[in-house]
């Protein structure tokens, strides 16, 4: 089941990482990404990666502890795949997790809702 | 300028048709304005590179100086006017032909700059000893007290920002208001005059800030939906809020007050020398003369330039740094140009490291990036300066 952070990140069970269809509407066209590096070790709460929009910069934060074991290298030529695309080509990076237990700690879809709402 | 809270915030008189629209409205200069509508700042940049965007811009200060008692000779009441506004300015106002608009910049008594702002002559003769004037929405209050107070008891400093102040910007602009009213289309770029309107006068400027050939035009409250309704029913012509504006101005390398331009920046580090006249200069009669002459005379520490960023967007505050890591400057506007795909930005470094294709480089977020000075506009302006 995907879970969500109040930082508008997104995480699946097999630990892709992106921001919410809610996140890339308030950030508006996204015009840069900053990925991190295959095999980075991440703790909860650390800053993984950046969004940039026309405005301004956004940190995105690790939902869970754990290595990042891919990053999606498309956002580098299109980080506008976050935008039309949040959670299916816009991912952005992906997670080995050290504790999945972690997971138990996030937000289900309806908390989530509830937050955006 | 401190971010004000929401109880203070004013709205515009078309903040209903923001939000109908769309805009998502944000605080800015005191104001709430749409900073973008549900197509993107984006679209909304690229829409007037190509037809025509409109963009409400009434949190500005447009205004209007008149002399008190007029002697009649239009020539004699406009020198009159002139030479109350002349000592704030470095700009030649008593030189404005009739129709004319004049960007200057009111300086402090060290030459750096109180803001950025538009002064025009009125095209009628019978409004000779009268001065159109529009200053920034984060300054305003205190330019028009200077205004005023330098004109006081010669002239009265009439206030317009009620109104309404729309700039419709792009290529496409002039043919929608040839359709719209047909004589404003003939004005010359950094021309102004005033035109009816249903049973209104609008006062109408060719001039713009995006780089973009277009106008901007001062409607009464009355009347302002309607305009707005009228310019929006044209299929050329698509709303656009502070984002687009702001990544537009960018790409045409034009300062933002409060960014590129504040109280220690002169005109000439900013790389304004075309806005100190000529007779100033010989007369060396406006404030900060003293420092300005000589850094027009080649004593200068820091200039404005135009960066290519490769990689992130460097903003405004991160470090320019040389090749070898050493900081000498610092990025004052900074974003994405939409138009070129590309990390661009606006900063001041020392006049040694200010040629186009210097390598430097910029801090962002820590790491350093690769940066090089370019010529700017990064984007050419494309006024129209004789109408066909």
């Amino acid at each position: 089941m995907t879970k969500f952070t109040k930082d508008h990140e997104y995480i699946t069970e097999d630990g892709t990482v992106g921001i919410t269809p809610y996140a890339q509407e308030q950030l508006g066209d996204i015009v840069y990404v900053e990925l991190p590096k295959v095999g980075q070790k991440l703790k909860a709460g650390d800053e993984a990666a950046v969004v940039e929009s026309v405005k301004a910069a956004s940190e995105i934060y690790a939902p869970a502890s754990g290595t990042v074991i891919a990053i999606n290298t498309s956002l580098t030529g299109e980080p506008g795949l976050i935008n039309s695309a949040p959670e299916t080509e816009g991912w952005i990076f992906k997670l080995a997790f050290d504790d999945a237990s972690e997971l138990n700690a996030l937000m289900d879809a309806a908390a989530y809702a509830e937050l955006t709402k | 300028m401190a971010e004000a809270t929401a109880d203070d915030l004013k709205t515009v008189l078309l903040n209903d048709q923001h939000v109908a629209l769309g805009g998502r409205m944000v605080p800015f200069s005191g104001y709430v304005l749409p900073v973008q509508y549900p197509t993107g700042i984006i679209a909304e940049h690229k829409w007037t590179r190509e037809h025509a965007g409109l963009f409400d811009v009434s949190h500005m200060g447009p205004s209007f100086l008149v002399l008190d008692e007029k002697s009649g000779d239009g020539e004699a009441d406009h020198a009159a006017i002139a030479a109350l506004v002349e000592p704030l300015i470095c700009g030649d106002i008593k030189g404005l032909k009739p129709g004319q608009v004049r960007y200057t910049l009111l300086l402090n008594a060290e030459g750096g700059t109180h803001d950025d702002l538009m002064i025009a002559r009125p095209a009628a003769e019978g409004w000779g000893g009268a001065l159109y004037i529009v200053v920034n929405a984060g300054t305003k209050d205190a330019d028009f007290q200077r205004i005023a107070a330098a004109a006081a008891g010669r002239a009265t400093l009439n206030r317009s920002d009620h109104c309404a102040l729309l700039a419709l910007q792009g290529p496409e602009a002039v043919e929608v208001m040839r359709g719209l009213i047909p004589p404003a289309a003939d004005l010359s770029f950094m021309h102004y005059g005033s035109f009816d309107f249903m049973d209104t006068r609008l006062v109408i400027s060719r001039s713009g800030y995006t780089g973009e050939d277009g106008f901007e035009i001062l409607v009464d409250p009355s009347h302002a939906v309607r305009l707005w309704d009228r310019l929006l029913g044209d299929a050329r012509v698509k709303p656009g809020g502070l984002g687009a504006r702001d990544s537009l101005r960018l790409e045409a390398g034009l300062p933002l007050y409060g960014h590129d331009l504040d109280e220690t920046v002169s005109p000439v580090e900013a790389g304004l020398n075309f806005a100190v006249a000529r007779r100033r200069r010989d007369a060396a009669d406006f404030p900060g003369a003293t420092r300005i002459l000589s850094e027009l005379g080649g004593v200068l520490d820091r200039v404005r330039v135009g960066l290519f960023v490769e990689g992130a967007p460097a903003r405004e505050g991160a470090e320019i740094l040389d090749q070898y890591g050493a900081q000498i400057g610092r990025v004052t506007s900074g974003g994405f140009s939409p138009s070129l795909n590309r990390a661009i930005a606006l900063g001041f470094v020392p006049p040694g490291k200010a040629a186009p294709g210097t390598r430097l480089q910029v801090l962002v977020r820590g790491k350093p990036q690769p940066a090089e000075i370019t010529a700017t506009p990064f984007v050419p302006h494309r006024y129209v300066r004789k109408p066909a």
